[in-house]
């Protein structure tokens, strides 16, 4: 049963994937990444990645659609034609097949003895209860074991909205002329 | 969308709802899943739900831009300073620990600061971002504007001299 669940949703994200590639127009291929978002959403629960899932979906079949549209608004509503370019292609290609052969080396999926599952893990996993006295172990890691990488992801995130604001927000000079400069084609 | 009444009165009876749902999965997340991250983007959904339908100059009266940058840094700061805050009570930073006598209700209070913090700065980060591009769209249009009415000034003015 599992095997058919995770079978059919990495089909529908691929051809979701491949639906979107294959599109001209913009918007069309905004609301296909948003689909791949969700039903990705929908794998990391089947994994039991609840948080990721929640994060996956609001932000990425959310927000970045939203923002994606309203970028939309402001470029032509078709792809410039262009021809495939092969050295890319070719590199994608490879790593892909690099990392399908690296998978076989990976542990069992859920092994108990998983390296990765033997190392910081059941001290985070025991701590949580014991010394945090927070149910949720994500939220125990993310905050106060990890608190470091939470603060550099939110200084991240501010930094990345302070450039963002700088190129496109809208304190510039030249918007104050124009505004003055329409303001009197009204008066005149 | 502002003349469509089913989107109108759906758009007033979920901006409520979703903003109560951000501040149940922002305050409820050391228990269920969620957390800061997720609480923002859902709070700033809201905020852009009310722009899309209100439209944007009443979306902004909403959230100004002065408190939005406000509320964006506010976000790092809150947590940047629970952090000098633990330094000052003698531990390391962000030793959750040192905020209360019982080291447990320290961590509580610890993680329910910084997890408030993040979900501040993101949820502020995305309202902006949205206007941004938003207001990028009117920008653009009145430069287009400007320079139409600018080269059709200047046409009159080669005709006059004629």
């Amino acid at each position: 049963m599992g095997f058919i669940i995770d079978a059919t949703l990495i089909a529908f994200l691929a051809l979701i994937a491949i639906a979107a590639l294959r599109r001209k127009q913009l918007f069309g291929m905004v609301m296909l990444s948003g689909a791949f978002s969700l039903v990705a959403a929908t794998l990391f629960v089947v994994l039991d990645a609840v948080d990721v899932a929640f994060t996956e979906a609001a932000v990425g079949a959310g927000i970045s659609t939203v923002l994606a549209l309203a970028t939309l608004s402001l470029v032509p509503a078709e792809e410039k034609p262009h021809s495939i370019a092969i050295v890319p292609a070719v590199l994608a290609l490879a790593t892909g097949l690099l990392l399908s052969v690296a998978v076989s080396d990976l542990p069992e999926f859920g092994a108990a003895d998983a390296p990765i599952h033997n190392h910081v893990a059941p001290e985070f996993i025991i701590g949580s209860e014991e010394k945090i006295g927070v149910p949720n172990v994500v939220t125990s890691v993310l905050a106060s074991y990890r608190g470091y990488d939470t603060l550099g992801e939110t200084v991240v995130v501010f930094t990345a909205a302070i450039a963002v604001l700088l190129i496109i927000g809208g304190w510039t000079r030249r918007e104050t002329e124009i505004t003055e400069s329409t303001e009197d084609d009204h008066a005149g | 969308m502002q003349d469509d009444p089913v989107i109108r009165v759906i758009a007033k009876v979920l901006i409520p709802t979703m903003m109560l749902f951000a501040l149940y999965v922002q305050f409820h997340g050391d228990y269920g899943p969620g957390g800061g991250f997720q609480a923002g983007v859902i709070f700033a959904a809201a905020f852009i739900l009310n722009a899309t339908v209100f439209g944007f100059n009443r979306g902004r009266h909403v959230w100004p831009a002065r408190l939005n940058l406000m509320a964006i840094t506010l976000g790092v700061l809150l947590y940047g300073g629970t952090g000098v805050a633990t330094m000052v009570l003698g531990e390391n930073f962000l030793s959750y620990n040192a905020l209360s006598d019982d080291p447990i209700a320290g961590q509580h209070l610890g993680i329910l600061l910084v997890e408030f913090g993040v979900g501040l700065t993101v949820a502020a980060v995305m309202v902006a971002l949205f206007f941004a591009f938003a207001g990028r769209v009117s920008h653009v249009r009145l430069l287009n504007k400007t320079r139409a009415h600018e080269k059709a000034q200047a046409e009159a003015k080669g005709t006059a001299n004629d």
